[in-house]
Formats: C-alpha cells, structure tokens, sequence
C-alpha cells in the first residue's frame, strides 16, 4: 500500500496520528517523548493543523477538551509524571464523552523515577487514571509500524463511541527506529461528517451542551449508566489481541507492548529446542481479552506472564483466567528489560515444576 | 545471523548518525533491523552510543546488552563498552584517539585510525563512515555497497563533495581490514 519507511516510534506516532485527521496537538515536553511535540510542531502546519507548546501539562489537556468539543481530531502526549498531571482532564473529557487521543509514553517510576522504558502505569491507563467511574480505550503497540498505525483505530473508537483514547507505550518504542509501513490512505479530516454534537453553532437549532457535571444525584447517576453501556459495547465489539503458536502449547507466555516482543523471541527460541511454547498478546489492554485467556485455561494448566512492572498486567489475566489454571509472573520493574534467553530460562524453569515465580494456583 | 553492535564516541563523531546508517542498510539489505540510541542525560562533550540490531529472524529487543561487535570511537567509549563484548566478538578499535588497549584476550580487536584515515580525506567528520566500512568488511552483515549507495537517505543535505568523501572513507575503511 505504501513505501517502507525508517523512522523513530515516537516520530511513526506522530506522523500516524496527523495521517488520521489529528489538526490540533497541545503537549509539554517530558523524556522520552519529546520527538512527538518536536514532529508536530513542524508537520502540523504543513496540513493546517495547530501546534501549541502549552505552559504546562495540565493546560495542555484542557486546550484539548476546547479543541475537540468542536469536534476536531485532537491528540497531546506524555511519559508517566505528565500523563499523571493530565488526569484530572482526562476524567473531565470522559465525563463531558469527547473523544481526545493521547499517548504515554511510559518511564519509570514512581514520582520522578527515571527515564528508562517501563510498563507501570498499566493500571493508571486501565483503571480510568482520573477520579470517577470511566474508562478509556487503550491500545498497547508493539513495534514502530504500530505506533504508526494504531491512532487511525484509535480516533476512530473516539469517535464512534465519544471517549478518551490512548495509546501505551515505553521509552523503546517511543526512542527505537525500526522500518514501517502505513496500511490506510492518509484521512483529511475536512471531507469527515462533523459530529452532530460539535459545539460549532445550530444556526437558530436545538441547543447544544458539552459539560462533565450534573449536580442533581439521581441525573449524574443517570449519566454513568449511559456511560456504563457505552463500556460494555466496547468490551463486546473492539477487543483486539494477537496469539502465537497456542495450538499445540504446553505453556502461554502473556504479556504486552515490549515484553510481548521480548517473549516471541523467547518462543521462537524456546520452539527451536523443542518446547511447546504459545503466546497471547492483548492488542487492546481496555477493553481486555478476557475470553482467549478463559477458553486457553480449561487446557493449558500454565500461564507465565511478563510484565516490566511489578504485577499489574498479572492482576488481569488472573480475572481472566479465574483460579482454573496456575500462573506465574516475571517482573522486571523502573527500567529493567527482560532478554529473549532470560523469558526463554524462566519458562524452562516453569515448565520443569519449579514454583519460585508462581503468582497464583487453581 | 544476529548481530548486535554498539556504537559510541564522543556527542559530534556521528556515532549516532552511524548506527541509523548501518541500521538503514541493514533494512536496504533485506534484514530485520533496529537502532536504539542511548537517550538518557547526555550531553555535548559527553559519550553517546546506540544500539544496533541486524537479524535473519525478527528482532525482540533493539536493547543490545551483549553486542557481538562493538565499534569504539574514542577513549572513555573503550573502558564503558570492552567488559560487555561477547567472548569471540569483534572490537572496532579507533586507534587514532583511543591509546590504550584491550584488555580482554577473548575477543578479535581490529585497529581502524578511522581520524587519521579521515583526515587525509579532507574531514575528520567521515571518520565514522570509515569505521562502517571497516565493519561491514570484516562482519559481513551489510554490504559496503550498500553503505555507499545510502549515504544520501541519512544525509540528505550532504553536498555532492561531502557525499564523494564519504564514499571513499566507506572504501578506506573496508580496506584498512
């Protein structure tokens, strides 16, 4: 469909998001994201979008609720510290239903941590991350094509179902270079149907509203049950997830983004020397594949879950998978990244009954 | 084939600049590739270094803890990168900067004076294409070729004598192994 290109994730990020309608980026500089602010400053004006340094990550998301209350593509980004500062925005963005698309970049931490890749605001991204009852859809990319290509989808499930979307990732793949194709035709957003909610004039029509509050109890209890069905379309139509090899496993190796990377090579090498290694990869970390896990635990007795964080992604297969199968949790948290043979050795060790990393039994 | 190389050298030696070309390369000769750079609070004057990934299979980590070749531009380069070289693995070794040696008696050191080499160039801002060569001479994991035929892609406001300057700094290179 398109050439091969050769580009830096966070740069793949930012091109793939102007190529699905983004016109407006508001963002602060934080490591190691700032190739995303730095792309959009010059590659926005080209399509006549607008680019805005903001004073401050908190200033940011809210030029975003502005923006995309008039119903157009919008995107910031960030890495752990500043998405935490975008929260309260967020949670205003959900409750008022628009449909803003940001990334984070995740480092480690907690606080300031550092500046390493990681994957421990797993569930910050997950959970909501704000105050209140909401959800945000979050797609986890593994690889420099899919920082590319994953804002298209996302923008589309914002504005399908009107909510926050976001793409998790970490510093390897914000800072790796690796090629990358785009699969879609760049969308000028122009030629898009404005949204019948865009707050851009009725010419005389019925009034229009975009607001995150109602203080009557019976009204806003109300609106999270709107809310509510809206979720649960979600979790039933735009769960997506990626399986390696499970047919015939032995074992699962679950785990997303960079560790789910790290562990195909761990099956490929594992495949090699004859062990019966598969791998489940939520694609969508929310809504999550919970059904693959379910269906894998009434035959496969064992799980092992990778996560550079220290057990939170765990706590979703564990839902999942419900006490019918044993799992086991290698963790390397704030930085540390796990190689193809260190996964591969583990499992080894799992598969031979060893029970020093086991998380939780049937 | 896997390899995975390091690069390093003072901020200005094109370290960086030199592990996207060998990486592009790598693309342009049908490998799976990736280039990961040392991102961390670096500065100028400072060490910078990156990772390089060329590879038959699909690469898991761009993240390279155990290279099979490191290429050492200058001298802190040499004491940070030398304990990490696989036994067997090959150290690039820019001897025109660097004047102590490896210790280490398991791996092959190749000497390059990539500087003087550049020097006699007309600029010493080739002497990392120089020491691409060198490497892809001795590895065989890209082609010098291919080095020479890219050059342009990494540098596209490289002026035709600059392009010409690197070409032969490719050449010297894979000569002077």
């Amino acid at each position: 469909m398109s050439e091969k290109l050769f580009m830096k994730g966070n740069e793949a990020l930012a091109e793939g998001a102007v190529r699905a309608g983004c016109r407006f980026f508001a963002g602060y500089p934080i490591t190691p994201q700032n190739e995303v602010p730095e792309y959009m400053s010059w590659r926005l004006p080209e399509v006549g979008g607008t680019f805005i340094q903001a004073e401050s990550e908190v200033a940011a998301i809210n030029m975003l609720f502005g923006a995309s209350a008039v119903g157009t593509r919008t995107m910031t980004s960030s890495s752990s510290p500043g998405i935490s500062l975008k929260q309260e925005g967020i949670s205003y963005c959900a409750s008022a239903e628009l449909p803003i698309f940001y990334s984070n970049i995740v480092r480690g931490g907690p606080g300031l941590g550092n500046i390493a890749p990681a994957q421990g605001d797993y569930f910050q991204s997950t959970r909501g991350g704000g105050h209140g009852d909401y959800r945000v859809f979050v797609m986890a990319p593994k690889s420099v094509s899919e920082m590319a290509n994953f804002p298209r989808k996302c923008y589309e499930v914002a504005f399908k179902y009107r909510i926050p979307t976001m793409i998790l990732a970490d510093g390897i793949l914000g800072q790796m270079m690796e090629p990358l194709e785009f699969d879609f035709e760049p969308i000028d957003p122009n030629t898009l149907p404005l949204p019948s909610w865009a707050l851009r004039g009725t010419n005389g029509g019925e009034r229009r509203t975009v607001k995150s509050y109602d203080l009557r109890p019976s009204a806003m209890e109300a609106w999270n049950f709107r809310l509510e069905k809206k979720y649960n379309e979600i979790i039933e139509k735009e769960v997506k997830f990626e399986t390696v090899k499970i047919e015939d496993a032995d074992i699962i190796l679950a785990a997303y983004g960079t560790a789910a990377r790290i562990c195909e090579s761990a099956l490929m090498l594992g495949r090699r020397e004859g062990l019966k290694i598969g791998l489940v990869r939520p694609i969508t970390v929310w809504p999550f594949p919970t059904q693959v896990f379910r269906d894998l635990a009434r035959r496969v007795r064992k799980f092992l879950v990778v996560e550079m964080s220290l057990g939170q992604f765990v706590e979703d297969v564990q839902l999942s998978i419900n006490g019918k199968a044993e799992i086991h949790l290698h963790k390397r948290p704030a930085g540390g990244i796990p190689t193809g043979e260190e996964v591969l050795e583990v499992t080894r060790k799992v598969l031979a009954g060893d029970e020093s990393k086991v998380f939780a039994r049937p | 084939m896997y390899q995975g190389v390091i690069m390093a050298g003072f901020g200005g030696q094109g370290v960086v600049s030199g592990g996207i070309m060998l990486a592009y390369c790598g693309m342009v000769d049908g490998l799976n590739v990736t280039f990961f750079p040392a991102y961390g609070a670096e500065m100028r004057g400072g060490t910078a270094n990156c990772s390089v990934v060329l590879s038959t299979d699909p690469v898991a980590s761009p993240v390279v803890g155990q290279p099979d070749s490191i290429l050492i531009m200058n001298e802190p380069s040499l004491a940070k990168f030398e304990p990490m070289l696989k036994p067997g693995g090959r150290l690039f070794l820019n001897t025109s900067l660097v004047s102590s040696r490896p210790k280490r008696t398991d791996v092959e050191v190749i000497e390059v004076p990539a500087n003087d080499i550049a020097e006699e160039l007309g600029n010493i801002k080739c002497a990392n294409m120089v020491m691409l060569g060198a490497y892809a001479r001795k590895s065989g994991a890209v082609k010098p070729e291919t080095l020479k035929d890219n050059i342009k892609e990494i540098y596209p406001k490289a002026k035709e004598a600059m392009l010409e300057m690197n070409k032969k700094a490719v050449d010297r290179g894979a000569a002077a192994v």
